[in-house]
């Protein structure tokens, strides 16, 4: 490693370090005043009262502010509970934003300069490790080393970075009020964007995309010279940037809800749900582009795209949670389960989670014109549910808190339910293959070991057989790591795609079936 | 008729239901007359013995372990299960002596192990010619999984290796070396790298890409002795001119031959290798070879008599288990092919191309610009017919130049159908026009390539590729 890079990779843990100190700094003192502006007006008569005791009070952590102000909201709600005053109970969460309005002294008064220190800093870093990555070595495969590397290989190192990773989803999903610091650093940002201040998602969003943007960078440094890999690269760039980061934020600046036009049911497993319905609904034309699109993604894009060009087109070039898992998981790749055992396990369970989005929105629509008279409060427990198991703990914690221990397609490959859907579609009515170069493998691995998806690649690859695969993301990596030039994704007429008994090219003496 | 193909089977080995089939080594040729014998016939018992490994692992991902791209059990192709389920029986450890009157086999760890058929799947071993030192420790070649072991422990403290005999496994050794940041010197005896296989461009090409690697590569230089530190350790080489430099390892790859020491000095016939015939039969009854080890007795058509190479070790598997569950048929491979990569550049063949050619068969060469890729065909003047093509850094199709060359293929067709004899991933530049264009100037023709139509173009952009 040049000296450079050194100092990138210093710089960067050293900003790393400031953005996970903050979490611990400043103070939280919450006012009435403070309290009005985040909260209803109706609750804010009750909070009033019932916070009392903590107004006005300094507390030294967002941990010993969040749990004083979940007593004295609990107490109250409970009350209400026990007398049956359900009309009486204050079903908003106020949490998040009590805690962040209650936030004060050194992150508040710097935001600016923390936010230069920490996310500034750690991009900055991050870059200065990676561009001068390879440079002065020609072009070629950058694997050298991968299985001794401790953060690459489930080392000390991976297994720290794991752990933290699911640490941090654990807060997002569930206990956002100790990550208000952070928030408070991109609230400039957002204003600009939305014209509001920053939400854990929005925080999210912002580390998300710029996690895609620097590893992408990665990647264009790590293949410089193959175009599948720097236009696949470049297309989830620009599509993370674009249509899931800055059109959302800007649709909202504009009164618009916020959308992600690329994101597609049953992945967006909430597009069905009434109150998505509504607010595109009422929107106006663009509300109701938005829904058109959305179904017509569904019921045509993808069959027709995936039949052209297989599940790629979306998994590896257009998707965000892929997006992520190319760039900043590219390094965990070879992490995934390539066993028989991992395949089995893998079709029951992502064809389950499909099968339970269906259903979910299949209840979720017929309730939507019954007036949720159909099995209405099961519905509302479905999607509950369906939002805990699937949309948090599966596509989040595990999705990417596990890059480290189980390799980036995670959630791909066995929780997601579009990847479900689009992989029926390739395995069963698609031109997409990867083509097998006669009898030219050596079964040397490289294909297997490299595949993010787990699909032992060498298998079919050594007896001259085409990989039709429901999971093939099409990333392309197995054909790039390949020493012998033995695959090749292509699309293709259907005829000969799929050959169940191949002949390995080479041997005249007998046919020989593998 | 019937009665004597009977025969004909009777005679070649052994036909009982329970007979017990032994293999001696774990390598693609026995494993994959392993595999197949048990594909066509269910009943016979299937032994493999190798005390190289427990479970069958890819030869030629060693390097790939070395340079930490994988790990040992990525090499492995088929599932530790696998064997089991297949109802093929491992046994790790060594044959010591075969005693082909009684047949059976001495085993370093076990009990004899008795057979009604054998198969010798030995292998290679790397070449030593002799040199002075070429016992010390930290030198070695590079075949087994031992070899890579003792690699490992042998380069730990390592300042600057030596490798000498420029082939396959020389660079690939270099490479390896290369990866731990291990500064090389790279002894190639001949003028030019592989210049003894590949014709001068090539070689040349292959040169140029190994010195932008910072490999000290010493064309024309032949080792003379190694010395010692005085401990029994490597510390430095001589050069036949003269030059001494030091150094912690030497890899000695030039080239390897067929690993027999069991059994030499058998009642098995034996040249260089195992001789069998055109069946894959020895000497003995119910004895076969293939793969490394093995020599023709009488070579097919336009090969050597011993092939050593991954591909050619699985046909002869194919073969073998093809002959000892059916009628025998003689072996016959397809048009030659092989592939190599060289640190960065791929490598392809098909057909013959040899280093040298004489008239009438001529030859076109085109090389890209930037130097790192090539393309060669190898043709008769007079008929046109293409003997072989060389690839560096393009990918070529496999089934495309199979069929091909079987199909007495002409230059000219070929270079019209250069779309479909392309193998690179999608995006990557074509350099089908340049090609042609280099063509026609050199032989005076005005070959084109099929012309797109726009409706055609539309197509392929929706994923309708036209060519295949």
């Amino acid at each position: 490693m040049k000296l450079i890079q050194k100092i990138g990779l210093g710089v960067f843990l050293v900003a790393l370090f400031i953005f996970n100190s903050l979490l611990f700094m400043g103070s939280y003192q919450l006012t009435e005043q403070k309290l009005k502006q985040v909260t209803s007006e109706q609750s804010f008569g009750i909070l009033k009262q019932e916070l009392q005791p903590m107004l006005g009070k300094t507390y030294s952590s967002s941990f010993s502010f969040a749990s004083a102000f979940n007593k004295y909201f609990n107490a109250y709600n409970t009350r209400q509970q026990e007398n049956e005053q359900w009309d009486r109970v204050i079903w908003d969460d106020y949490k998040f934003a009590a805690t962040k309005a209650a936030s004060e002294g050194f992150v508040k008064n710097n935001r600016l300069l923390l936010l230069l220190l920490t996310i500034g800093l750690g991009t900055f870093g991050a870059l200065m490790h990676i561009l001068p990555k390879y440079r002065n070595e020609p072009a070629g495969i950058k694997h050298n080393g991968v299985m001794f590397s401790s953060n690459k290989s489930r080392g000390i190192i991976g297994i720290t970075l794991g752990v933290y990773l699911i640490g941090i989803y654990v807060m997002l999903y569930w206990f956002p009020e100790y990550m208000v610091n952070w928030t408070l650093l991109v609230d400039p940002l957002s204003r600009m964007l939305t014209g509001g201040p920053a939400s854990q998602w929005f925080l999210y969003g912002t580390i998300y995309t710029l996690a895609i943007l620097v590893m992408g960078v990665r990647m264009f440094r790590k293949y410089r010279d193959n175009k599948y890999q720097l236009l696949r690269t470049s297309s989830v760039m620009f599509f993370q940037l674009s249509f899931a980061f800055l059109i959302p934020e800007i649709l909202v600046l504009l009164n618009k809800p916020w959308h992600d036009f690329k994101n597609i049911w049953p992945l967006d497993y909430t597009f069905f749900f009434d109150y998505r319905v509504d607010s595109m609904l009422s929107s106006g034309s663009i509300g109701l582009f938005m829904f058109m699109w959305g179904i017509l993604l569904i019921i045509l894009g993808v069959p027709l795209l995936t039949y052209f060009y297989g599940k790629r087109w979306y998994c590896s070039w257009v998707c965000g949670c892929g997006g992520l898992a190319e760039t900043a998981g590219d390094p965990y790749r070879h992490l995934s389960d390539k066993s028989l055992k991992a395949w089995s396990i893998e079709r029951w369970m992502v064809h389950s989670v499909l099968v339970f989005a269906v259903v979910m929105t299949g209840f979720t629509i017929a309730n939507y014109f019954t007036g949720f008279e159909l099995l209405g409060q099961w519905t509302n427990n479905l999607h509950e549910w369906y939002g805990f198991l699937i949309g948090a703990a599966f596509a989040g914690v595990v999705g990417v808190g596990f890059y480290p221990l189980m390799g980036n397609r995670v959630w791909c490959r066995f929780g997601c339910p579009l990847a479900a859907y689009l992989g029926i579609v390739q395995r069963f009515k698609s031109r997409f293959r990867i083509t097998t170069n006669g009898g030219q493998c050596i079964s040397c691995g490289n294909c297997s070991t490299y595949c993010e998806m787990g699909i032992d690649v060498r298998w079919y690859a050594q007896r001259g057989q085409n990989i039709v695969r429901a999971s093939c993301v099409g990333c392309g990596v197995c054909a790039s790591v390949c020493p012998r030039g033995v695959l090749k994704l292509e699309n293709g007429p259907e005829q000969g795609r799929i050959t169940d008994i191949p002949v390995l090219t080479g041997n005249e003496s007998v046919k020989v079936f593998s | 008729m019937k009665m004597k193909e009977e025969k004909l089977i009777g005679e070649f080995c052994i036909r009982s239901k329970a007979r017990h089939v032994v293999i001696i080594g774990n390598g693609i040729a026995g494993i994959t007359c392993a595999r197949h014998l048990r594909k066509r016939d269910s009943s016979s018992r299937i032994t493999i013995v190798s005390g190289e490994t427990e479970h069958f692992f890819s030869r030629t991902a060693l390097m790939y372990i070395y340079m930490g791209h994988m790990k040992y059990a990525h090499t492995k192709p088929y599932e530790d299960w696998f064997w089991e389920k297949n109802r093929l029986s491992l046994l790790h450890d060594w044959v010591t002596l075969i005693d082909f009157e009684k047949k059976e086999l001495q085993l370093k760890g076990q009990e004899l192990l008795k057979y009604d058929i054998l198969v010798l799947a030995l292998g290679s071993k790397p070449n030593l010619f002799g040199w002075p030192g070429q016992e010390l420790k930290g030198v070695q070649g590079l075949y087994s999984y031992q070899d890579l072991q003792n690699m490992e422990a042998s380069t730990t403290a390592c300042e600057r290796a030596v490798v000498v005999g420029g082939g396959l496994i020389g660079i690939e050794m270099a490479e390896m070396l290369l990866s731990r940041h291990i500064p090389v010197t790279f002894l190639v005896r001949e003028q030019e790298f592989w210049d003894n296989v590949l014709p001068v461009e090539e070689a040349q090409l292959v040169g140029r890409h190994i010195r932008e690697h910072h490999i000290d590569l010493r064309l024309g230089e032949e080792l003379d002795k190694i010395q010692d530190d005085g401990n029994g350790n490597v510390n430095a080489i001589v050069t036949k001119a003269g030059e001494e430099i030091p150094c912690q390892f030497v890899g000695l790859t030039v080239g390897v031959s067929p690993n027999i020491s069991l059994v030499r000095d058998t009642q098995l016939e034996i040249n260089k290798g195992i001789l069998v015939n055109e069946h894959f039969a020895t000497n003995i009854p119910n004895v076969f070879a293939i793969g490394d080890c093995a020599e023709y007795r009488t070579p097919p058509p336009l090969r050597r008599s011993i092939e050593q190479v991954w591909y050619t070790g699985r046909m002869h598997g194919e073969t073998l288990a093809h002959n000892l569950a059916h009628e025998p048929v003689p072996y016959q491979p397809g048009p030659w092919f092989n592939s190599a990569k060289f640190l960065d550049i791929e490598y392809q063949t098909y057909g013959l191309v040899t280093n040298k050619w004489e008239e009438p068969l001529i030859s076109f060469y085109w090389e890209h610009p930037d130097g790192k890729k090539c393309l060669r065909l190898l043709f008769d003047k007079n008929t046109r017919q293409v003997q072989g093509v060389n690839a560096f850094g393009i990918r070529l199709r496999h089934d495309f130049f199979d069929k091909a060359l079987q199909n007495n293929i002409t230059v000219e067709q070929v270079m019209e159908q250069l779309h479909k004899t392309n193998f690179d991933p999608e995006f990557y530049d074509r350099h089908y026009e340049e090609i042609l264009q280099a063509f026609n100037a050199k032989f005076g023709t005005s070959l084109r390539l099929p012309v797109k139509s726009k409706k055609k173009s539309l197509l392929a952009l929706l994923g309708f590729k036209t060519h295949r």
